[in-house]
């Protein structure tokens, strides 16, 4: 693989983090030592964080919040997550910021050559595949779990879900990252296929603030963007600006 | 990749559960799930009840260690029915959510229990209470519990509004208990709910094929 130089740098840090978090669990333990001392002052960068992925007729709306940290600590607060692969395809980033980062400009490299050798825009489905392959082949030292979603002339719009283990799957709507177990059950009850993109584009803030509410490693602003024939519209929608419920 | 699983051997003790207690207009609603299982592999029973009744108007559901939470219970409801005989009256809500938490704090070490605590009594009405694992004690308007519950925070959060008449909050219970049925697979069978006022308690079963089914069912 072309990428490969990039990767095995990535490979030995990720074994060297990986390995304190890492325990084995043997039956049931009243207290233990990882009790008394926080998991978070283990913890490496993480874009511990809630992404998500919406399809509709003509093009996809996917969002994502800004926070990244380093165990307790908010590295990043404005953080974009939302991350350019081509003209009409990006990609939504969790789990590990270090590992994203990489597998996105390989990804990326890789689409962008094949683009030109096929002189034509590249497939979501080709990128989705690109970053499975990758996912796949290393997700022994990779922690990633990544969104594709764009738009191209043979499918229209298009989710494509990479989970850690390099899965793929595509999916009409996907969330993704730690805070998105708190919404599992917003957006089962409140998506329906048919949606227009005003209404994803509604549907997406809504869930992502809920789950920044949350999520202690989710928070900051809601990067939204909409990708279509027409191109991208990318928005953000500030802290005092979020859609507001009733908290009780 | 065990950092990221959400399982519970990573964030704690919680029963493979959802529990769920809610307060309306003029009473409470509390529901749990029906499924006990080992391991995530094997669903030992199917139509447990979780939801317990501890005093005549105030009734428990128990997270955690399912052997503890009996334990407690158990002296709980000791408790709780001799100090009503000595007040001479029913017990307040409040003072079954306090024998429980004595019992949880006391025994911190040995004990993995937590428990919604519901119910209503003459002199402040309709009341949830949960007890945490490690004892706290805090009174909220509604409040999920076990690891089904992880996924219904945002619906919840999003639904819940203070003083709903009884329909909408048994709807607004069944719909969380479903949603979080359908995504937990250590939760489910039927939704058992008891919706408690001050005319008396009303047990509501809703059997698995009568559940609100969403868009990808």
């Amino acid at each position: 693989m072309r990428g490969q130089p990039l990767l095995s740098t990535v490979i030995h840090r990720e074994k060297m983090a990986a390995a304190p978090v890492m325990m084995p669990y043997f039956g049931q333990q009243i207290s233990s030592k990882s009790d008394l001392v926080p998991d978070w002052t283990r913890q490496e960068v993480s874009t511990g964080t809630t992404i998500m992925a919406v399809e509709y007729d003509g093009g996809v709306v996917i969002g994502a919040d800004s926070r990244t940290t380093t165990g307790a600590y908010i590295a990043n607060r404005v953080t974009d997550k939302l991350t350019r692969i081509h003209n009409k395809i990006y990609c939504c980033r969790s789990g590990s910021a270090a590992d994203t980062q990489a597998i996105a400009e390989i990804v990326a490299y890789q689409l962008g050559f094949h683009s030109i050798e096929l002189d034509e825009p590249p497939l979501v489905e080709t990128a989705a595949n690109l970053f499975r392959a990758s996912c796949y082949r290393y997700r022994e030292e990779l922690t990633a779990g990544i969104l594709v979603a764009g738009w191209d002339k043979r499918k229209g719009g298009q989710v494509y879900s990479v989970p850690i283990g390099g899965m793929l799957v595509r999916q009409p709507v996907s969330v993704g990252g730690s805070g998105s177990t708190y919404i599992y059950g917003f957006m089962d009850a409140n998506y329906k296929p048919g949606m227009n993109k005003e209404q994803c584009m509604e549907l997406t803030a809504a869930a992502l603030s809920l789950a920044m509410e949350r999520d202690g490693s989710s928070g900051g602003v809601v990067r939204l963007a909409s990708i279509s024939e027409e191109g991208v519209e990318r928005r953000v929608i500030l802290g005092n600006q979020l859609p507001k419920f009733s908290t009780h | 990749m065990e950092k990221h699983c959400t399982d519970s051997r990573v964030k704690g003790v919680s029963t493979g559960t959802t529990i769920l207690a809610a307060i309306f207009d003029g009473g409470v609603v509390i529901g749990s799930d029906s499924r006990a299982s080992m391991g995530g592999e094997y669903v030992s029973s199917k139509t447990i009840n979780k939801v317990i009744q501890v005093h005549d108007r105030i009734f428990c559901c128990m997270a955690g260690s399912l052997a503890d939470a009996q334990a407690v219970i158990k002296a709980a409801k000791f408790h709780l029915s001799f100090h009503s005989v000595q007040m001479e009256s029913p017990p307040q809500v409040i003072a079954a959510a306090s024998v429980l938490k004595d019992l949880c704090y006391k025994n911190k070490d040995e004990l993995q229990a937590g428990f919604l605590t519901a119910g209503w009594d003459k002199k402040n009405g309709p009341q949830v209470y949960v007890v945490s694992l490690g004892g706290m004690l805090i009174s909220q308007q509604v409040t999920i519990g076990g690891s089904g519950s992880t996924y219904i925070y945002g619906y919840v959060d999003a639904k819940y509004k203070p003083n709903m008449t009884k329909e909408e909050c048994l709807q607004f219970a069944t719909n969380a208990l479903a949603l979080a049925m359908g995504r937990d697979n250590v939760s489910g069978g039927v939704a058992h709910l008891v919706v408690i006022t001050e005319k008396g308690v009303e047990h509501v079963v809703v059997p698995g094929d009568k559940l609100p089914k969403f868009h990808d069912e």
